[in-house]
């Protein structure tokens, strides 16, 4: 199932059958059984012995991470642990000082950059990988000069060259699906954090990401409005999309995602399923960071 | 008894000769003809500038630095003597070289390139910070939806900063105006040329001087009345601090 939808969404991509695109944005896989398809297509991003450093700072010390599709990781850990530095490695917007990152099999090919570090050799190569990966903010960024339905179809537009209606259907539908329809023509500055961020998620959404990453989606949110951008991520995972998202919300983790990976000053100290982490976790380190979040 | 001369002779400004009128028009077109071309090519200038200095390589910062700070420290006038008698005969010297006649630099390409190259220095700085006030996020956004940097510059970058923008740049556009004047020195029919011409010839110093204070002036009112219009457009996506 979740290959299918995968498949349509590749099909969609190369024969401009555009009128079927519009349904994979819709989401709607019921249910899906564990795929037989396990190839390294099936491997929607696999991170390979990750460093990255600033200066004297070793921030990544080696994090080999793989996330298979319909699969929602979790990443937890203290502040200051990496967790958006790793996320924004997937994406390149921060260049690995080593290691390797492939997204659908391909590996983002990379170079020396005579500094002790790495830069893309292709930067076509990495904005085509960027395209397929909807990021969602802390700080929501969305475009201030734009309404929420231009920021929505923004990316659609100028970077994937949708046709301008396709665009508009698919975003207001995303739009609707978040309780946004109404606010399509307002500026982001006037809309709650809350609002903000579901609308980020639209935006995210509406490219047809293989991979949704989000970093810390409620951390800059007033605690009452967390619930309702937390519904429409449980939501998308509950849809088997794939998803690497880092959080505070432990519990929220513990009911979405299928594997937590708990990073601790640059490592993965210790990664399982979520009963396994929250239920019994081995190292001190992760027994100690669950006590202090309760 | 002839009538007594009246203390202001109207007539003087009338739109057909013997009235100055049409001159005065002329003079006024061709300083805005000036001044508009001077602001865009100071405008593409400034873009340039402000991109190179933000992140140019060490080279083209350096660069940057030199003509911002030259331009801004020498003063208008002995640049456009320079740039004016200076730029046509290196012009000319390049032709010779190159065993071309030589042309004779039409005085509006000139006075646009003077104006624009003293205009993209100051507007230079004035984007530089307008750049710098957009939110880092918004650009990293534009990255991670795999914008090109072109891509992200048109869409993003430029329409984010020009509310931060509009105040400086309205400064410059006002200036703009203005400084056409100082091509009188070059010899070039722009509104102060003719003024003092028609000044000169009719003895009515008075009447032209203020007449022409008064075009400048409506050149400005009218300014001001778009420049709201621009502004309250690139603000449109802000919340107005109360
Ligand atoms: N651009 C940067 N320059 C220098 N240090 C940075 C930069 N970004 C992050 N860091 C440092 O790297 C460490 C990890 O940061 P981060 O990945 O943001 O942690 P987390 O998201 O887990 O809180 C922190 O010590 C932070 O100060
Ligand atoms: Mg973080």
């Amino acid at each position: 199932m979740i290959v299918m939808e995968q498949r349509d969404r590749q099909k969609c991509r190369t024969t401009k059958n555009q009128g079927n695109c519009f349904h994979a944005a819709n989401l709607d896989v019921s249910d899906a059984g564990d795929s037989p398809f396990m190839t390294d297509e099936a491997q929607a991003i696999a991170v390979t012995d990750l460093h990255k450093r600033f200066g004297p700072l070793e921030v990544l010390k080696g994090v080999s991470l793989t996330a298979n599709q319909g699969d929602v990781i979790a990443i937890i850990g203290g502040s200051g642990s990496g967790k958006s530095t790793l996320l924004r490695c997937i994406n390149m917007l921060e260049l690995p000082t080593a290691g390797s990152v492939s997204i659908h099999g391909e590996t983002i090919a990379m170079k020396k950059d005579g500094r002790g570090g790495l830069m893309p050799s292709n930067r076509k190569q990495v904005e085509r990988m960027r395209a397929q990966l909807g990021m969602v903010f802390q700080s929501f960024n969305l475009w201030q000069h734009m309404t929420i339905l231009q920021n929505v179809i923004e990316a659609p537009l100028h970077v994937l060259g949708r046709p301008k209606d396709e665009a508009i259907a698919t975003a207001e539908a995303l739009l609707r699906r978040v309780g946004l329809y109404e606010k399509r023509d307002a500026y982001p500055a006037f809309l709650s954090g809350g609002q903000q961020q579901r609308a980020a998620i639209a935006r995210a959404l509406a490219i047809q990401p293989l991979v949704m990453l989000f970093d810390e989606p409620t951390s800059a949110l007033d605690p009452e409005l967390v619930g309702e951008v937390l519904a429409v991520i449980g939501d998308l995972a509950k849809e088997k999309r794939t998803m690497i998202l880092v959080t505070h919300e432990m519990k929220f983790a513990r009911e979405v995602a299928n594997h937590i990976v708990f990073l601790s000053q640059g490592k993965i100290e210790e990664q399982g399923p979520p009963d396994q982490i929250f239920g019994a976790p081995k190292s001190e380190r992760l027994k100690r960071f669950i006590s202090s979040i309760h | 008894m002839a009538d007594p001369a009246p203390f202001i002779n109207w007539s003087l400004l009338a739109l057909s000769p013997p009235g100055w009128g049409s001159v005065l028009l002329s003079g006024l077109f061709n300083s805005i003809q000036i001044a508009v071309g001077g602001y865009s090519l100071g405008l593409l200038l400034g873009v340039g500038g402000a991109f190179g200095k933000l992140y140019g390589g060490p080279i083209v910062k350096d660069l940057m630095e030199c003509y911002t700070t030259i331009v801004r420290a020498v003063p208008e006038l002995v640049l456009i003597l320079l740039l004016y008698y200076a730029g046509t005969d290196l012009i000319n010297q390049l032709l010779a070289l190159g065993g071309l006649p030589s042309v004779d630099i039409s005085g509006l390409a000139a006075g646009i390139f003077v104006i624009g190259v003293v205009q993209g220095a100051y507007s230079t700085e004035v984007l530089r910070g307008a750049i710098k006030a957009v939110p880092a996020g918004q650009i990293e956004a534009a990255r991670a939806f795999g914008m090109s940097p072109i891509k992200v510059m048109t869409r993003i970058t430029l329409p984010a900063m020009l509310p931060y923008a509009i105040p400086g740049l309205s400064n410059l556009w006002l200036i703009a105006t203005k400084d056409t004047a100082l091509l009188a020195v070059v010899g070039f029919s722009e509104l102060t040329l003719v003024t003092r011409q028609a000044a000169g010839t009719t003895k009515a110093y008075l009447l032209f001087f203020c007449a022409a204070g008064v075009l400048y002036l409506a050149l400005t009112l009218v300014s001001n009345f778009f420049i709201g219009i621009i502004e309250r457009r690139a603000r449109r996506g802000l919340v107005e601090a109360a």
